[in-house]
């Protein structure tokens, strides 16, 4: 294509006539169109991230100021209790809170993709909604529910309402936020893959006697593969920062959730609430490293080639 | 991208499904309850929120329209300013992300340079990156160089988005032909006016979706704004309506008239972006998936 391109070029611009000057006339307006963003990926992601792996070798002392400790913050945040519970936490609820989202996703995307009324096509809108609010809003409106004093649970169960807010209970009050905020919108994707589905392969199905769960089983599932695994990737990465929900219920669920119940709130609390900014950046660092290498190794494993999905 | 060609005909037979559209049904109420409840307490006064009554029916005494006068006055009416502020950062970030994701996603799908595929992994790897693990080191960086409150330690960071530079040139990649930006090379065009006449008229359906998702991703984000921001005239209205909350919650006298304002807060604060879902349908139900399809 290159060459093709370069003769076509160079038989209208005599002034380029050389090969050579053609491609690098190809090559600087290649960089031209990416220099906006490259620019902000240098400024507002290497260059953060440089700075915080340069704090994160220092540490501030009462008595002698800052000092350069090399790995220490990090060898200081891998014993950490107070960060390995809230990475442990995080684990766990990923556990279990990503399989739940991709199943009722999934579920809820096979059910529209079948039945074709006016009320479904209602539904999946209603279903998607929870996306355009913010989570800061939904965790807000969620918190409201389960609240003692203003929530429908006291009417319904009465005096022996479960409190979601409360210690034992708040992980579940949790996964039921994050189901409902983000499944819409994994449906939409799913459901989305599922209409890209050639349907002459179900009738040829059905012509060699297949039922509709194995059209789904052995049919739909396996083609709309890429699409679970886009999600699964997003649930990942959105799992494994969890910030705001817990941030905001913090104020309604009193005791249940303390400011580093999670290794971004601890990385938030230690950097903003103490000033401990090398702490702060190391644990950022540490978090961001997990992650990153979690999913690459993830993406890795499961990559066709010459496509990200 | 295909979704919508096919769906056309698989309409042909529509079928009732009784059970599965009941099942719908509870679904589409477990979605709803929140906005319900929120639409619901909106109306009420604080004895109506805290007097026991039902919390999912309205109470006797509906006052709507003084809580809405109330949300607009408290306090100044700090709050028009924070969905202002929210608009504008999720204008100015959204728009501006867009702009340097289609220009890099169609650099790095139709030209061939030193550093392309160097470039290319770099970027799917930044993909991978979460976004918050980047605040707290901005926040740092930030604060060194004095910006931190300031709109700009909110916008600027906003405008990366390396998610929709991928989908921009898995999207450009399909869509626009090379030969027709060789014709109009041949027919002398300048690069710039090929990409605006040409190529940006091929890549909307995508341009639109990364619009959505980046203004969506903005006016929806907490962490950074938190972060960033001291002075309340800046907040967008996600980390005032934290800050109202704590204020609330911190006071602990039940009855407090700042919950209505708040609740009210809440149900005003979603409403533009539901509009906007509403009226792009044909935009995001198609758009969402362009990065999975293939």
């Amino acid at each position: 294509m290159t060459l093709q391109m370069a003769e076509r070029t160079q038989r209208t611009r005599p002034k380029t006539r050389k090969a050579g000057k053609v491609s690098r006339r190809e090559q600087a307006t290649g960089w031209l169109f990416l220099a906006p963003f490259a620019l902000t990926f240098l400024a507002f992601l290497v260059a953060p991230l440089l700075y915080a792996l340069y704090l994160s070798l220092f540490q501030k002392q009462l008595i002698g100021g800052t000092s350069f400790v090399f790995l220490d913050n990090y060898s200081k945040a891998f014993t950490d209790p107070t960060f390995l519970d809230g990475a442990w936490f995080v684990v766990r609820f990923s556990a279990v809170s990503i399989p739940i989202q991709m199943l009722v996703a999934l579920g809820m995307a096979l059910i529209l993709d079948t039945v074709t009324s006016a009320f479904s096509r209602f539904s999946r809108l209603m279903i998607f909604l929870p996306y355009a609010i913010p989570t800061v809003i939904g965790a807000l409106m969620w918190g409201f529910l389960y609240s003692k004093s203003f929530g429908p649970l006291n009417d319904v169960f009465g005096a022996s309402a479960p409190d979601f807010l409360s210690s034992q209970l708040i992980f579940y009050g949790l996964l039921n936020i994050v189901t409902w905020q983000w499944t819409g919108y994994y449906m939409i994707i799913l459901f989305a893959a599922l209409q890209g589905i050639d349907p002459t392969l179900y009738e040829a199905a059905r012509i060699d006697g297949a039922s509709a769960w194995q059209i789904a089983l052995r049919i739909k599932i396996p083609l709309i593969t890429p699409a679970l695994l886009l999600i699964l990737v997003f649930a990942l990465i959105g799992t494994l920062q969890f910030f705001n929900e817990p941030e905001i219920l913090r104020e309604l669920a009193a005791g249940a959730i303390s400011p580093d119940y999670t290794p971004n709130m601890y990385a938030y609390h230690q950097a903003l609430g103490l000033a401990n900014f090398n702490y702060g950046a190391a644990i950022s660092f540490a978090l961001g490293g997990v992650v990153f290498v979690c999913v690459y190794v993830f993406m890795f494993l499961t990559r066709k080639r010459g496509s990200f999905f | 991208m295909t979704g919508r060609t096919v769906s056309a005909s698989r309409r042909r037979r529509s079928q009732p499904h009784l059970p599965l559209q009941i099942l719908l049904g509870f679904l589409v109420l477990y979605y709803l309850v929140p906005f319900w409840w929120v639409v619901v307490n909106s109306s009420k006064d604080a004895p109506g929120l805290f007097g026991g009554g039902n919390a999912l029916w309205f109470a006797d005494n509906i006052d709507f329209i003084g809580n809405l006068q109330e949300l607009f006055t408290y306090n100044d009416g700090i709050y028009l300013r924070w969905m202002f502020n929210s608009a504008l950062y999720a204008v100015a970030g959204g728009v501006g992300a867009t702009t340097l994701a289609v220009l890099a996603g169609y650099g790095f799908a139709k030209f061939r340079f030193a550093g392309r595929r160097f470039g290319f992994a770099v970027l799917l790897g930044a993909v991978m990156v979460p976004q918050t693990a980047l605040v707290i080191p901005t926040f740092v960086l930030f604060s060194e160089l004095g910006l931190t409150n300031t709109i700009w330690a909110v916008i600027l960071p906003t405008l990366l988005n390396p998610f929709g530079v991928y989908l921009m040139h898995v999207y450009a990649r399909d869509a626009v032909p090379d030969e027709l930006l060789d014709a109009g090379r041949v027919d002398g065009a300048g690069e710039g006016r090929i990409f605006l006449n040409v190529a940006l008229p091929l890549m909307r359906p995508a341009v639109v979706t990364v619009l959505l998702l980046s203004v969506v991703a903005a006016w929806n984000n907490y962490f950074l704004p938190l972060a960033m921001l001291s002075d309340n005239r800046l907040f967008p209205v996600t980390v005032g309506l934290d800050m109202w909350q704590g204020t609330a919650g911190g006071n602990n006298a039940g009855t407090t008239p700042l919950w209505s304002i708040i609740i009210m807060g809440a149900l005003v604060s979603v409403i533009p972006l539901i509009i906007a879902f509403l009226l792009l349908q044909r935009y995001w139900r198609g758009g969402l998936s362009i990065g999975s399809v293939k």
